[in-house]
């Protein structure tokens, strides 16, 4: 529209003269929408023969009302609160969808574009209003929002399931263990919305008698949530009768062996034992990185240790490592999530990691685990690619 | 994050004058107040906000519990009255922002010094003894109508509505927001404003209040406007010549003079 507030009628005619009255009438009465004006108040001043018959209502009723006055209560209620404000400051407004009433109170669905016409002074002058049938439009609109409504339903529903799965499969904080520093973290990957394959546990097995076990679940979604859950309870469950790690492993291999998913497992089990002086550790590992020993008067370092994973080999064996924490010594376990981190300057890795737990804090396991945190997500501009979990054992110095 | 950015407020005029601040009803944003502001900019600080959702308002510590209930609304504006410091604030708001600046003033009356409720409606439900001029299903189906009408906004209305070449003074920030909000956002405002019921508020307002009614309203019809001004100790009702239910639009002038009359009342009043 150039500078006129209202359509002019072209000279469409095959003559190309001007249309005369008789024809007026006729693309004004019979045009295939509706069409309506009003005073700038909304006063019916002129409507169609096509909006009239749409409505069942006689065209000199019509006049002796208000445009609201053909709309239902709510359809009123958006009529004042959106359409005028945009037609006042617009002086236009589009595709407006709402209800007519016809004489017999059942609706129309339509569409409503509107224009306001001004005067020389600047002052509005009327509204224009065409009309538009758009009962198929509407109902079809009407199922896909339907449709996106449950999608999203669906949805949040899914994200409440993966977030309720992850919080029974990942402790917030491990139970407190009597001369023992425990702190462990878990950062899911991405925005956190599918549940991951990482977990960990820390569980009494008697008195000064404890097991740890941090894993990782190869894969994510609700299928790396149930064999997580299983070899989480596995160990528990076998734990009452199977105390050593290496015996606990094969048992638990034999069980995911036995189980019909696919899907295979890391992981490294700790048994914990109150000595003088300290903590007797048992560690065995599946396939899973071998925890890190920081002593406290010497680098830190890899314990050497391996295992097959489980959930491959059948009858696969495994080997325990003991080792005797005393005072400032730290033992940290982790997933791959950690060393396998990739960012520009490429991958983790185990010198970095070890690297950094070296210049770290040491002595309080919290500190350990915040310092790995935050310099592994800050490698990946804070967004971790892979779950990570995090668990330091630290035993006090006083 | 400072409530002045969160709702985009501006502030201009006389920066040692009284304050008054001017606040939209639902559907639109500050620019309804783009006829009737500025003329206070002479003897007054004016401030602008949009409600959480609307406009400029900065939708990232959007809460869905908080924004449930007008409750949520109205301390966003007490948090800006708070953290401009107002003193002797006039609080202005349209529609449902009349109850919201009815919430401020109670927040913190040691802050504002008098009320405008411009087509004020503390209950839009009717119910028996009171006629707020609808029923519960008209509800329903305005939600219905916001829902239709959003669906195209979200994706056809959005070229359709920017820019505005025939009447470029308007400007383009206009253009991109105004009578925008994200759908869920405006089905959880217009359910706690449609669904709410705030007749409890109004024997408690302790500060002067103007009741600005329009003649032709059919969403807050005069018999509400009346009960209003009945149910406000302090209450003055003036009656504007005006169809609609925004006649900071359709009617800028006499609007604009009835406030600037009860805010001069006011300050007699004070000296």
């Amino acid at each position: 529209m150039s500078g006129e507030p209202a359509p002019r009628w072209h000279r469409a005619t095959g003559s190309g003269d001007a249309l005369d009255p008789a024809e007026a009438d006729d693309l004004f009465d019979l045009a295939p929408c509706g069409y309506l004006t009003t005073d700038p108040d909304g006063w019916i001043v002129r409507v169609n023969a096509t909006l009239a018959h749409w409505l069942d209502r006689s065209a000199a009723d019509m006049v002796r009302m208000r445009f609201v006055d053909l709309l239902t209560p709510g359809g009123r209620i958006f009529h004042e609160t959106h359409f005028a404000p945009l037609l006042r400051m617009h002086g236009e407004a589009r595709e407006i969808a709402v209800d007519l009433r016809r004489s017999d109170g059942s609706r129309l669905s339509v569409l409503v574009n509107a224009s306001l016409a001004r005067a020389a002074d600047g002052s509005p002058s009327g509204i224009h209003i065409a009309v538009f049938d758009a009962t198929e439009r509407r109902s079809y609109e009407r199922e896909l929002l339907a449709a996106k409504e449950r999608a999203e339903t669906s949805e949040a529903h899914a994200r409440t399931l993966a977030r309720t799965l992850q919080q029974t499969l990942i402790p917030p904080t491990p139970p407190a263990v009597p001369d023992l520093d425990v702190a462990a973290a878990y950062r899911p990957a991405g925005d956190g919305t599918e549940v991951g394959g990482d977990f960990y546990d820390v569980f009494s097995l008697g008195q000064d008698d404890w097991m740890v076990v941090l894993g990782d679940v190869r894969g994510k979604g609700p299928e790396a949530a149930v064999v997580t859950a299983l070899v989480r309870y596995t160990v528990r469950a076998l734990a009452v009768a199977t105390r050593r790690p290496c015996l606990l492993l094969e048992q638990v291999n034999d069980t995911l062996l036995q189980h019909s998913s696919d899907r295979f497992c890391t992981a490294v089990l700790v048994r914990l034992r109150r000595r003088e002086g300290g903590w007797r550790a048992e560690i065995g590992v599946a396939g899973h990185p071998a925890p890190l020993l920081m002593r406290a008067d010497d680098r830190a370092r890899q314990l050497d240790l391996l295992g097959p994973l489980l959930g491959v080999i059948e009858d696969a064996t495994y080997t325990d490592r003991e080792i005797f924490l005393g005072p400032g010594d730290t033992m940290l376990l982790y997933t791959d999530g950690v060393t396998e981190a990739s960012g520009p300057s490429g991958f983790f890795g185990d010198d970095r990691l070890l690297a950094m737990v070296d210049s770290g804090p040491t002595g309080s396991s919290a500190e350990v685990v915040d310092n790995v945190l935050t310099q592994v997500l800050a490698f990946q501009s804070g967004v971790a690619r892979d779950d990570i979990a995090l668990l330091a054992l630290a035993v006090p110095t006083t | 994050m400072s409530a002045l950015i969160r709702h985009d407020v501006s502030v201009s005029g006389r920066p040692d004058s009284p304050p008054i601040v001017f606040v939209h009803g639902f559907g639109c944003d500050k620019n309804m107040w783009r006829h009737v502001a500025p003329t206070f900019e002479q003897t007054h600080r004016v401030v602008l906000m949009d409600l959480m959702g609307a406009g400029g308002s900065d939708t990232s510590s959007y809460d869905e519990e908080r924004y449930s209930s007008l409750e949520g609304y109205a301390d966003d504006i007490t948090q800006v009255v708070e953290e401009l410091e107002l003193q002797d604030a006039v609080l202005v708001g349209h529609s449902v922002s009349a109850m919201l600046v009815a919430m401020t003033q109670l927040a913190v009356p040691e802050r504002v010094a008098g009320l405008v409720m411009v087509a004020p409606s503390p209950r839009y439900v009717d119910e028996p003894g009171y006629v707020g001029g609808f029923a519960e299903e008209d509800v329903e189906e305005l939600l219905d109508s916001l829902a239709s009408n959003y669906l195209g906004w979200s994706t056809a209305m959005a070229p359709a509505i920017m820019g505005n070449p025939e009447r470029p003074e308007l400007g383009d920030e206009l253009t991109e927001s105004f009578c925008r909000m994200d759908p869920a956002m405006a089905r959880r405002f217009a359910t706690a404003t449609f669904r709410g019921d705030h007749r409890d508020l109004l024997p408690r307002i302790s500060v002067p209040t103007l009741v600005l009614q329009c003649t032709d309203d059919v969403i807050a019809p005069v018999a509400v406007g009346e009960y209003v001004a009945q149910h406000v100790p302090r209450a003055s009702l003036v009656m504007l010549e005006a169809t609609g239910h925004c006649p900071n639009l359709s009617a800028p002038v006499p609007t604009t003079q009835a406030i600037a009359d009860f805010v001069a009342g006011l300050d007699d009043e004070a000296a």
